[in-house]
C-alpha cells in the first residue's frame, strides 16, 4: 500500500520545477497572451529536449515509456508555471488518441514529430452548441472516391492557429444512436477548405473557430474504424479531462503559496495579516482544495496508467472537484491580496483567468457530477 | 503507487473477517433494526451492550490492537491496524467500548507514566474494566482550554483539587478521568497546568448530567469539591501537563475507515431517496438531487484519497503535513452534510421523530443529524481545526486570539 510520488516521480516533478521557472517567467507568460502564435517556440524545443513531448509514447514511437501518471506530475508543474502552448493538445488530446486507435503506419507517421515537438496537433471537437455529447457533433464528413470531404464548423478549438494537423470529430453517419456514426480524421491543417480565426479569450490563450469547407481527406488519414469513433473520443475526453486537472492542480497550489507568502508579509493594523483568522481560515479551505485535488488527480491518473476500468469515473470525479477548487482558489487568492491582486500588474489575474478556463474545458462541474450519478448508477 | 496490501495484511484481514463472520450474528437486533432503536438506544442499555461487545473483541484480541505487546496490546502494524478498521467499518460494527481510555488516557500512560502506573492502569484500560473519561475544558475554558482554573495545591504527598469541570462525555459511568489542573497560577497560562489520573470515585467529586440536543444525556458537568488526588497519580512533570495534553495528540491517520464510514451512509441515503418520492418521481430523477447525490460520492473519494496520501507520509516516517491536517477537518465537515441532507431529503417528514407514526426509515436519522452538530465543537472546533490547519499546516502566524 502506497500512495504517494515515487522517488523518480519526486525528482521529475523538481527538474521540471525548476526548469520553468527559469525558462517560462511569467514575463513570458505575458508576451505570449499577446503573441501571434501564442507560444515560444524556443521554450517548446527546450522542453522537447528535455523529453517531455516524448515522456508518455512508447520507445519505438520516439517515445520514452513513462506512465500517464509520471505526465500528470509534470502537468501539475506545467500548470503551476502556466506554460503556454499546444502541449495538452498536441500531446494528450492527439498523440495519445493515435497512439490508441491509430494504425501501426499511422503511429509510426505521427507520433515521432508529436513526441521530438515538430508536430503540432488540435482536437477539433467542440461546436457552437459547446456540448461534450455526440449529438453536438453536427460536422460532416462524406465518402468520395478514396477521400472523406469534411463540412463544418468547429469552435474553441485549442491552438488551431499553430496546429499542422486536425483530429476532426465528425458525423459520418445518422442513424437514432447518434453515438454511432462519429468518425475521426486527421486533417492537415494546410488543406483546401481549412480556414482559421483566431478567438480573443479572457486568459489570452489561442482558441480558434476552424471551419472545414469541402475538405478533402484521404482515408489512410481516418483514425479508428468508419463510425466508431466515439467510444476512442470518450477514451481521449476522460484523459484529455485527468491532464487538465492535473494542470488546474499545479495553478491551484501556485495560487495557495502566493497567498500564504502574502499573508505573512503584509502588514495591517501592525500585523502580518496572516495572523487574522479571517485570512487563516480562507487559507485553510484552500487548503483543503488543493489537497483533494491533488488526491483525486494523482488517482484518476494513476487508474489511466493502470487502464483500470475505474477510470471513467475517477475522470468525472477529478474535473468536477478541479473545476469548483482551482475557481473558489483563484477567487480566495486574490481577496487576500486586496488592491494589488486586482490589478493587471500582479500574477494573481492569470491564475483566476486560467482557473475560469479549465472549468469548463472538458465538462464543467455540474455536466461530471450527473456523469459521477449516471456511472454510479444513482 | 500500489494499493495492493501485503500477504500478511491480507492473512490478518481475513483473520478479522472471519471472526467478524461468526459474531456479528450475535449483535442485538436493534443494533441495525431501526425500528427498534438503533445505535442511539438510551443509555444504560447501550452502555451494557457496548461492555458486553467489547467483550468478545477482547477475548479474541481485537481491543487495543496498536497497543504493544507488552501491554496488552498486539503491537499490530500502521497498515494492520488500517485494515482492522476498515473490515470493522465494512461491517458496521461497533467498535471497542472505553474509548477514551484506549485511545487517550492510555497512549498517555505508555508515553508519560511510570512503570507502576502502566502496570497498575493499562491492563484494566484495554479490558474496560475501568472505564475513563476526560476532565479538561470548563465553563470559562473551551478553545482556549489553556485558561482553564481548576486549581490543585501540592500538599506534600497529595493534591487538593478544587474546581469544576464540564462537557465530561460518560463521567457518569466513569471509573476514572486524565485531568488537567493549574498548579501554578502565577506562570504563564500554559506551564502552570499538571496533568493527573482522577479516581472518579473519590470524596468531592460530583457528577451532574447535562442533557444535550439530541435530549439524551452523555456528557456532564464535573464538580470537584476538595478531591485529594494522590501524587502517584500525576502522570510527568508538575508544571508541563499542557504538554503531555497537545503533544502526542495522534493526528487522525485512519480517514480510510472514516470513508468507509461515510459511504455506508451515503448508501443508505441513496437507497432512501429512491424510495422517497417528489411529484411521483423517486427522488434520484430529480437532476438536482442527484448532483447533490454525485457531489457527496466525489467527497467521500476526496476523503479517501487524501487519508491514503497521509497514511502513505505516515509509513515513509515522513512528518503530518497539510494533507494530514485536512483530513480532520474535511471528514468532519462531510460528515454534518450528509447528516444534515438526509433530512432535507425528507420534506417535512424530516421533522418527524422516532415514535411517530409518519416517520420515515422509524426517525432513525434524526438522531445522527442532531448529533452530527456536536461533532462541529467537540475536540477542536471547526474554526479551532481551521486555526490549526492555517498554523501548523500552511505556517501563517499565531492568531491572536
Amino acid at each position: 500500500m502506497d500512495f504517494g510520488l515515487s522517488e523518480d516521480q519526486v525528482m521529475l516533478k523538481t527538474a521540471a520545477r525548476e526548469f520553468l521557472e527559469k525558462e517560462c517567467p511569467k514575463k513570458l507568460v505575458r508576451q505570449m497572451m499577446d503573441d501571434e502564435r501564442g507560444y515560444s517556440p524556443d521554450l517548446w524545443k527546450k522542453m522537447a529536449d528535455l523529453g517531455w513531448q516524448a515522456l508518455v509514447f512508447p520507445e519505438q514511437y520516439g517515445g520514452i515509456g513513462s506512465t500517464f501518471l509520471d505526465l500528470a506530475v509534470l502537468l501539475e508543474e506545467m500548470g503551476r508555471a502556466l506554460v503556454p502552448g499546444p502541449f495538452l493538445s498536441a500531446v494528450v488530446h492527439c498523440g495519445r488518441t493515435i497512439l490508441a486507435a491509430g494504425t501501426e503506419e499511422q503511429k509510426q507517421r505521427f507520433l515521432p514529430g508529436i513526441a521530438s515537438g515538430e508536430t503540432l496537433m488540435a482536437l477539433a471537437f467542440t461546436e457552437a452548441g459547446g456540448g461534450l455529447e455526440a449529438p453536438g457533433v453536427a460536422t460532416a464528413a462524406k465518402a468520395a472516391g478514396a477521400d472523406f470531404v469534411i463540412n463544418g464548423t468547429k469552435l474553441f478549438v485549442p491552438c488551431a492557429n499553430v496546429a499542422d494537423y486536425f483530429l476532426c470529430v465528425a458525423r459520418t453517419g445518422d442513424s437514432a444512436d447518434k453515438e454511432a456514426g462519429i468518425t475521426l480524421f486527421l486533417v492537415d491543417a494546410k488543406s483546401p477548405g481549412v480556414s482559421v480565426t483566431v478567438l480573443k479569450t479572457m486568459t489570452g490563450e489561442k482558441q480558434g473557430e476552424v471551419v472545414f469547407k469541402d475538405v478533402r481527406v484521404p482515408t489512410g488519414n481516418m483514425l479508428g474504424e468508419l463510425h466508431r469513433g466515439w467510444p476512442v473520443l470518450r477514451r481521449t475526453l476522460d484523459e484529455a479531462a485527468i491532464a487538465e486537472c492535473a494542470w488546474m492542480t499545479g495553478g491551484a497550489r501556485w495560487v495557495l503559496d502566493a497567498s500564504i507568502s502574502y499573508a505573512k508579509e503584509r502588514i495591517q493594523f501592525g500585523v502580518p495579516i496572516g495572523s487574522f483568522q479571517a485570512i487563516q481560515h480562507k487559507c485553510a479551505n484552500m487548503s483543503v482544495d488543493v489537497e483533494g485535488a491533488t488526491s483525486i488527480t494523482y488517482y484518476a491518473a494513476w487508474a489511466v496508467s493502470e487502464n483500470d476500468p475505474g477510470l471513467t469515473l475517477a475522470a468525472s470525479m477529478a474535473k468536477a472537484w478541479c473545476s469548483e477548487a482551482y475557481k473558489k482558489t483563484a477567487f480566495e487568492g486574490i481577496q487576500i491580496h486586496g488592491g494589488i491582486g486586482y490589478t493587471w500588474d500582479h500574477d494573481m489575474h492569470l491564475y483566476l483567468k486560467r482557473a475560469k478556463a479549465s472549468e469548463v474545458a472538458f465538462g464543467d462541474a455540474d455536466y461530471h457530477r450527473e456523469r459521477v450519478a449516471r456511472l454510479a448508477e444513482i | 503507487m500500489d494499493f495492493a496490501y501485503s500477504a500478511q495484511e491480507e492473512a490478518f484481514r481475513k483473520e478479522v473477517r472471519d471472526w467478524l463472520d461468526i459474531h456479528v450474528k450475535e449483535l442485538p437486533t436493534w443494533w441495525r433494526n431501526p425500528d427498534v432503536a438503533g445505535p442511539e438506544i438510551d443509555s444504560q442499555e447501550y452502555h451494557d451492550f457496548s461492555l458486553l461487545w467489547h467483550k468478545k473483541l477482547y477475548d479474541a484480541g481485537f481491543v487495543g490492537i496498536a497497543w504493544p505487546k507488552e501491554y496488552g496490546g498486539r503491537g499490530a502494524t500502521i497498515l494492520e491496524q488500517t485494515v482492522y478498521n476498515e473490515e470493522m467499518a465494512k461491517a458496521r460494527v461497533p467498535g471497542p467500548s472505553n474509548g477514551l481510555g484506549i485511545g487517550w488516557a492510555g497512549p498517555t500512560i505508555m508515553g508519560y507514566g511510570t512503570e507502576e502506573q502502566k502496570k497498575r492502569f493499562l491492563p484494566k484500560i484495554l479490558s474496560a474494566e475501568e472505564w475513563w473519561c476526560q476532565g479538561f475544558s470548563e465553563p470559562g475554558a473551551g478553545s482556549d482550554l489553556a485558561s482553564l482554573q481548576t486549581r490543585a495545591v501540592d500538599m506534600g504527598d497529595h493534591y487538593v483539587v478544587n474546581g469544576q469541570k464540564v462537557w465530561t462525555t460518560g463521567g457518569h459511568r466513569a471509573d476514572w478521568a486524565i485531568l488537567l489542573v493549574r498548579t501554578d497560577p502565577s506562570a504563564p497560562k500554559h506551564r502552570g497546568l499538571t496533568y493527573l489520573l482522577l479516581d472518579m470515585h473519590s470524596p468531592g467529586v460530583t457528577v451532574r448530567p447535562l442533557r444535550q440536543i439530541t435530549g439524551h444525556a452523555e456528557f456532564n458537568e464535573t464538580f470537584l469539591d476538595n478531591v485529594k488526588i494522590p501524587k502517584s497519580m500525576q502522570i510527568g512533570e508538575t508544571n508541563r501537563g499542557w504538554y503531555i495534553a497537545v503533544g502526542p495528540l495522534a493526528f487522525e491517520r485512519s480517514a480510510l475507515a472514516s470513508s468507509i464510514g461515510r459511504e455506508n451512509t451515503l448508501k443508505d441515503m441513496i437507497a432512501e431517496a429512491r424510495k422517497l418520492k417528489k411529484n411521483g418521481r423517486p427522488l434520484t430523477e430529480d437532476p438536482v438531487v442527484r448532483q447533490r447525490l454525485a457531489q457527496f460520492l466525489i467527497e467521500i473519494d476526496v476523503l479517501k484519497y487524501t487519508g491514503l496520501r497521509s497514511l502513505t507520509g505516515q509509513l515513509r516516517g515522513q512528518k503530518p503535513g497539510p494533507e494530514t491536517l485536512v483530513v480532520n477537518l474535511f471528514n468532519t465537515e462531510l460528515g454534518l452534510r450528509l447528516a444534515d441532507y438526509m433530512i432535507e431529503l425528507e420534506g417535512p417528514y424530516g421533522q418527524l421523530m422516532r415514535g411517530s407514526k409518519y416517520a420515515i426509515n422509524h426517525g432513525s436519522w434524526q438522531y445522527s443529524f442532531l448529533s452530527s452538530r456536536g461533532t462541529a465543537i467537540a475536540s477542536g472546533t471547526l474554526e479551532i481545526k481551521r486555526n490549526v490547519i492555517a498554523e501548523r499546516g500552511l505556517g501563517l502566524p499565531r492568531s491572536t486570539r
